[in-house]
């Protein structure tokens, strides 16, 4: 009973912050409706993709392209509560740590459902509609964040500075959006590259929510559903071993 | 005994932090462990808090085992850290609450609580405020606060007063002695101030390298040196002479910077210049605890302390630049 309270407080902690940092919220919003009106409006003015226009293809890209930055980014929150005497406060208290590291990851994807949810709202000027099939969307959104924070949560518990993080991260980042398939489509690529896209995991995120937008699909839903969830269980069982071995 | 610590050792890789240290501390007592930076004062104390675990040796806080009941130790124990350790995006009271959370104290208590110790700790008017606009010394009071929220039998306070200025250390101590007075806590403190130490407490443990050196009340360590302390500068000491008068009892030579423990030294001085050569400046005190430091390592508190003074406000900078 405790733990639950005790993950309850981890939450509460993480949202609280997050709705208080506004710049936070707004750079990771502001980046990429970039990507969506410059890039994609850009790009949409000469290229199609299919019978779709391209901006319009990359929109459910842009939308795990949030999320994937977010929820990375937001293990660099550990890094700061281990430079400050923060983290020490939570790790003596009598809870576990597999609490604390399950209050951070629903922490996380707090944060990154609900800026998804921002990008998301935007969906009509694009021509998008879904119906019900948003709930699936949003089932799909949480599984992959639960995994990417992972991710985020993993490398924040090892690094011990706020730049070794950025560093790491950035080299995590790209090849996991560049392989995706947010900006291109997936078939017709050569070799070399199909095989590397196929190991991205975040290419069965932007595959499903492409598939409940706007109907693409390259490997379909089921087969897109197992292998996120094997990820998301994946990253849960080193981020937890992660945590516990985690040093002041 | 409330707590108590048997062969208690720590080694990182290639440093002994903690070298066999045994101590015991009566309930109702402020025991101190003092000596100079990287003497393993806080890797005692994170080991006592079950943050880190021992190499060998063990311990019992409250009758239980650090290794064995981390658990129940950590619910008998509050612990203020030496950096600051709140949020500072969240409210004092904010933090309270979320200390009480993860304390699992139920929700009525808790209020109640909350509302108490900010009441002792004078933040009640301030409550609702980011804790990222209270001073250092407003920051330190509201992690005391915290540290008793569970209401724990035993408090630690790592270097409570580190970097802030003098008067606020000064409201720190009152409530530190507030504190044992109503609550009839144990607290165990470290620091690296001879001053501190002496002012707040009952027994004291001088650390260095890992060791005790000597454990006794400050009364008494002081009381072993029998004598004052003249301190003179001199080229070319004559030292011999010196040791050869019955009413020195020590003499150490740093650099040329000389401490004498003298029986009487009002009575005795004239001599003492004399003899000892051509002295630049002569300077007589009672003894304080830095003398007693110096009488059992041969050395005074290391240079390096001065820097880590800052040590508080950076990190407390540092957190304000992150968001």
């Amino acid at each position: 009973m405790s733990e639950l309270t005790g993950l309850y407080a981890i939450w509460e902690r993480e949202f609280k912050i997050f709705l208080r940092e506004k710049s936070r919220i707004i750079t990771t919003i502001i980046s990429p409706l970039m990507w969506l009106f410059i890039f994609g409006g850009g790009l949409g003015s000469s290229f199609s993709v299919g019978n779709f226009n391209y901006q319009l293809f990359l929109y459910p890209g842009v939308v795990v392209m949030s999320v994937l930055f977010s929820s990375i980014f937001y293990g660099s929150y550990v890094v700061w509560d281990k430079r400050l005497d923060f983290l020490k406060e939570v790790l003596v208290a009598p809870i576990n740590r597999v609490t604390i590291f399950f209050g951070k990851v629903l922490g996380g994807v707090t944060d990154a459902v609900l800026q998804a949810t921002i990008i998301m709202i935007l969906a009509p000027l694009f021509g998008i509609s879904f119906g019900l099939q948003f709930l699936l969307i949003y089932v799909f959104l949480f599984i992959l964040i639960v995994g990417l924070v992972s991710i985020g949560l993993t490398i924040g518990s090892m690094m011990e500075s706020p730049e070794g993080f950025g560093l790491i991260v950035s080299f995590v980042n790209f090849p996991l959006f560049f392989l995706s398939g947010a900006l291109f489509p997936l078939n017709n690529l050569p070799e070399w590259l199909t095989v590397f896209t196929r190991l991205d995991p975040v290419t069965y995120g932007v595959d499903a929510i492409r598939s409940l937008m706007i109907g693409v699909s390259t490997f379909g839903l089921a087969f897109d559903f197992l292998v996120l969830i094997g990820f998301g269980l994946l990253m849960i069982g080193i981020g937890t071993f992660a945590f516990r071995r985690m040093k002041l | 005994m409330i707590v108590e610590v048997n062969n208690l050792t720590k080694k990182f890789e290639n440093l002994v932090a903690v070298d066999g240290i045994n101590f015991s501390i009566n309930e109702g007592e402020i025991f101190g462990l003092l000596g100079p930076n990287g003497a393993g004062k806080t890797t005692t104390l994170h080991m006592l808090a079950t943050l880190i675990k021992p190499t060998d040796g063990n311990a019992s806080v409250n009758g239980f085992d650090i290794s064995k009941q981390s658990s129940k130790v950590r619910h008998s124990i509050g612990i203020v850290f030496q950096e600051p350790s709140s949020d500072d995006l969240l409210t004092g009271y904010e933090n309270l609450k979320l200390h009480a959370l993860m304390y699992g104290i139920p929700r009525d208590v808790a209020l109640k609580r909350i509302d108490e110790v900010l009441e002792l700790v004078d933040l009640t008017d301030r409550k609702n405020d980011q804790v990222k606009k209270y001073s250092g010394g407003m920051r330190r009071r509201l992690e005391i606060a915290r540290g008793l929220l569970h209401e724990p039998k035993v408090l630690f306070l790592d270097e409570p007063t580190l970097g802030l200025d003098p008067q606020t250390r000064e409201h720190i101590w009152t409530y530190v002695e507030k504190l044992v007075k109503e609550k009839k806590l144990t607290i165990i403190i470290t620091t690296h101030y001879m001053d501190e130490a002496d002012r707040l407490c009952d027994k004291i443990a001088i650390v260095d390298h890992g060791k005790i050196v000597v454990l006794d009340s400050p009364e008494n360590l002081k009381k072993v040196l029998g004598g004052d302390i003249i301190r003179l500068r001199v080229e070319n000491p004559n030292l011999d002479a010196v040791k050869k008068l019955n009413y020195v009892k020590q003499v150490d030579n740093l650099d040329g910077n000389i401490s004498l423990t003298v029986s009487d030294a009002n009575a005795h001085l004239q001599e003492i210049l004399n003899l000892i050569g051509k002295v630049s400046s002569v300077e007589v005190h009672s003894p304080t605890l830095d003398d007693v430091f110096l009488h059992y390592t041969g050395r005074e508190f290391r240079e390096d302390d001065k820097q880590a003074e800052g040590g508080f406000w950076q990190r407390a900078m540092t957190m304000r630049a992150r968001r």
